[in-house]
């Protein structure tokens, strides 16, 4: 694998780049506003998506305030309960999620990691931010609009959600967020355009695709699968606002509601969770993959190793992504779909299992043998390793059709998301914003505020989500605002919510805590040079700190290795950037 | 150092939380225990799968961590560990989707000799309807649903007179003979489930949907609804009651049959066809 040829013989794109190319800002307005520049529009991506994400994160301390503390706030009534997780989940899944990891880190990693001055196309990009802040700022109003957001669950099945018996079905509500998710996958689309021709088309001289970072792998693969999966959304969301609007019957049937014959008839609701789930499936892997890419580099870099088997990693990648596409309707083997459509998805899910698994192996065996600096962002990605094992094997549960069976529709159901698309992936967001502040900024994090916000982060999600999985497995079904007396709880039950609340408090608080650290740092953070945790990848070559626009100053840094020469025999440090010449190596090694 | 103490405490306390803790499932009232056995299978193998991961990781950060003066080792890959370990893994995963499509199979092949019951959802009460001496549901259909007829049974299908209507009231069933639950929604998607019988499935409305199951013990079960149906959502809930046979049979003999429910609104129509 350590390359050190550089294939002389390929055609080389120019290394310089004349000045008039860059679309260098003229002005404060296009430097930071309306700005072009890849970096500038991470920020203002991960930005928003933090902003958003926060008010996802009171949301969820209302609907635990009401889970764990039932009928004590007047204030939330069962409409407000189901406007809440509904907002909530919407939030957290395609606001906070996929755009601050395509979006933030896609934006700021790719042209930097693949040796790129900006993306391929900076206007459409910059574009791409706005149209985003348009989706949000439409999701935002539907707080404030007449009857509130709608209250119909994140999935938005129809027929309740547009019907009078659901908050916000007959209101603002529902029309508001079809409308901001359409925004959305308009914006995505422009940026997605730009990720995938820069990582195919914007690599520098000797960044072979199996010279990429995983980073870089994980993002582009989870874009090519958003670029395919978000139009079934669109057309979902397209329907449903005709139906809504001008009164078409794609998913209505005859329907009677509160004693009177609707003026629908024909239309089928399942043919919505279908195409909610054509996209929704591929979706959790467009989180996962970027979060399996950037925790490759995280534990590579800090455990000063290689990682361990690259090919099957990018491999496993790529055969997730594509088998992500045929395995949907695991989240509707109990919808009334044909029952014998059970055993192809459940046969295609589990064999999902595998690759996944390789990848886990792959991570532990990258520790094995190493020198594992136990830095915050290393103490994330072990804590990554823990939370996505523990919410990938409960996958095995629900992915087999007839365990599913009890157990959908329960809190084992809400856990398990939880624990592998939720807290796994976020844990690899603060990992990956512990590791590349400072070259964002050129200064550290607060290590003593990065300490407090792990601990309380992991454990307390950990106690969060693992005794919830038992709710479930006794048969508490989800998306209930009170339990009330069902027959099956007991006292214990009661106090095991009311627990998993406190503990959603305390796990909340900590994340003010990193909000914080975020802001304070900015001045009062250590000072980080260039490369302060002695990495491989490009984007620590740059000439300044932060980067500059164009990336690398005059000429554009040629790739001689793969992104994972820690720890080299022979070689004097213990990591050889991807750009240092063989000569230099051969230097290195004489030297010793 | 903390981490490793903790990668273990994860280990150590989940399985003891699994074992000890008093939150399990109910206890099974149906013929479904091969669900349950499922269940118990993949927890066995999953569980051991997470706590060789994470203690293995807890051993490498012990092992491994960063001293003055090591260095890690240089190993790209190792075809043959990974080939090992994809194997082990494939054979892992088969280990419970083999049982779990064996018993899918058994699911959703209804016995011959089940009866069918039909569950009728809407916003948010159940109704149930019951085949009556012929054996045969009636035809049914959403837009002919009235206060008179809230089932919408189609009223010059011979097969649906006899038929048997409970409007928002208590389900009963046979103890031990197999039934095949029909399910049927006139407004929004609903999920008929009873935790004890493990079962559940989705009713939708413009289609009938089923599962079948035996009730295996006498008891009175909560119906739950599972699927987001709007706010009364929580509310929607319902009481099945599996009887004795001879109980059974007193209850039915006590319920209206459609015939009987309707004679009354026919005569105010034609009432209302002479005004």
């Amino acid at each position: 694998m350590v390359d050190v040829t550089p294939d002389a013989a390929s055609p080389v794109p120019p290394a310089e780049v004349a000045e008039v190319e860059l679309y260098h800002p003229h002005s404060w307005w296009t430097k930071y506003v309306f700005s072009q520049d890849a970096k500038v529009i991470a920020i203002q991506y991960s930005a928003t998506a933090l902003g958003i994400g926060f008010v996802a994160l009171v949301l969820s301390w209302l609907i635990r305030l009401q889970l764990g503390f039932p009928g004590t706030f007047d204030f939330i009534t069962p409409e407000a309960y189901y406007q809440f997780i509904t907002m909530h989940g919407m939030i957290m899944v395609i606001y906070l999620l996929t755009a601050l990891f395509l979006g933030g880190f896609g934006n700021y990693l790719i042209p930097l990691m693949v040796g790129a001055r900006d993306m391929v196309f900076p206007y459409v990009n910059m574009l791409s931010y706005w149209i985003y802040l348009l989706a949000v700022l439409v999701l935002v109003s539907s707080f404030f609009a007449p009857g509130g957001p709608t209250g119909a669950g994140w999935t938005l099945y129809p027929p309740q959600a547009i019907m009078t018996g659901t908050p916000g079905g007959q209101d603002w509500g529902i029309v508001l967020m079809l409308s901001s998710l359409i925004l959305f996958v308009i914006g995505f689309t422009m940026g997605g355009l730009n990720y995938v021709v820069t990582v195919l088309q914007g690599r520098t001289r000797g960044m072979t695709l199996m010279r990429l970072p995983l980073t870089v792998w994980g993002i582009f693969t989870a874009t090519v699968m958003a670029l395919l999966a978000f139009p079934a959304l669109f057309v979902a969301c397209v329907m449903m606002l005709l139906d809504r609007v001008l009164g078409t019957s794609f998913f209505m049937p005859a329907i009677i509601e509160m004693g009177e014959q609707l003026q629908h008839g024909g239309g089928s609701p399942i043919l919505f969770q279908h195409l909610f789930w054509f996209f929704g499936h591929p979706e959790v892997y467009i989180v996962a993959l970027p979060a399996f890419g950037i925790v490759s580099d995280l534990i590579s870099t800090h455990a000063r190793k290689n990682i361990f088997g690259y090919r099957m990693m990018v491999w496993a990648i790529v055969v997730i992504g594509a088998l992500s596409f045929v395995v949907w309707a695991h989240h509707m083997y109990v919808s009334g779909m044909h029952p014998y459509f059970g055993f192809f998805f459940a046969t295609t899910t589990l064999i999902i299992a595998i690759p996944t698994a390789i990848k886990v192996y792959n991570w532990v065996l990258t520790l094995w043998r190493g020198d594992i600096h136990l830095t915050v962002p290393m103490l994330f990605a072990l804590a990554f390793i823990v939370t996505f094992v523990n919410g990938g094997l409960t996958g095995l549960f629900l992915g087999n059709v007839v365990v599913d069976v009890p157990l959908s529709d329960t809190m084992f159901v809400v856990a398990h998301f939880h624990m592998v698309m939720g807290v796994a992936p976020i844990i690899v967001i603060f990992g990956a914003i512990y590791h590349w502040y400072p070259k964002i900024t050129g200064r550290m994090l607060n290590e003593a505020m990065g300490q407090f916000h792990f601990w309380v982060t992991f454990l307390g999600a950990y106690l969060i989500f693992f005794p919830m999985h038992y709710l479930g497995l006794m048969g508490v079904p989800r998306r209930y605002n009170e339990l009330g007396d069902m027959a099956l709880l007991s006292e214990s039950a009661h106090q095991l919510n009311a627990f998993i609340s406190i503990m959603a408090f305390i796990v909340g608080f900590a994340q003010l805590v990193f909000l914080f650290n975020l802001i304070w740092s900015i001045r009062h953070g250590r000072e980080a040079g260039g490369n302060p945790w002695r990495a491989t990848t490009l984007e620590w070559q740059t000439p300044q700190t932060p980067p500059a626009h164009g990336n690398f100053g005059k000429e554009l840094p040629v790739v001689y290795r793969w992104a994972y020469d820690y720890s080299v025999p022979g070689a004097k440090e213990d990591f050889i950037p991807q750009n240092e010449p063989p000569s230099a190596y051969a230097a290195s090694r004489g030297a010793v | 150092m903390a981490i490793v103490l903790v990668l273990v405490l994860v280990v150590v306390g989940s399985v003891l939380f699994h074992l000890l803790s008093p939150w399990w499932w109910t206890p099974i009232a149906s013929n479904w225990s091969y669900i349950d056995d499922t269940i118990i299978i993949t927890f066995w193998i999953t569980g051991a799968v997470f706590s060789a991961v994470v203690l293995f990781m807890a051993y490498c950060v012990l092992r491994f961590r960063h001293r003055d003066g090591n260095r890690a080792a240089y190993e790209p890959e190792n075809r043959k560990l990974e080939s090992w370990l994809t194997i082990v893994t494939a054979v892992g995963v088969a280990a419970m989707l083999v049982p779990g499509l064996f018993v899918w199979s058994r699911f959703v092949t209804v016995p011959a000799d089940a009866t069918e019951v039909e569950v009728v959802g809407q916003q948010w009460q159940w109704n149930f309807r019951l085949p009556g001496k012929d054996g045969k549901l009636g035809r049914a259909d959403t837009r002919i649903v009235s206060v008179e007829n809230p089932l919408g049974l189609v009223p010059d299908d011979p097969a649906g007179q006899d038929d048997i209507v409970v409007e928002a009231a208590d389900l009963h069933l046979p103890v031990d003979k197999p039934v095949r639950i029909l399910l049927r929604s006139i407004d929004v998607l609903h999920d008929f489930y009873v935790p004890e019988f493990r079962a559940k499935m989705d009713m939708i409305p413009g289609s009938v949907t089923y599962f079948w199951f035996t009730p295996t013990r006498t008891g009175t079960f909560e119906i739950l609804c599972a699927e987001l149906c709007g706010q009364g959502h929580a509310f929607m809930r319902g009481v099945v009651m599996v009887d004795t046979q001879e109980d059974y049979l007193a209850w039915l003999g006590e319920q209206q049959t459609f015939a009987q429910l309707s004679a009354p609104a026919q005569t105010s129509s034609v009432e209302g066809k002479k005004d």
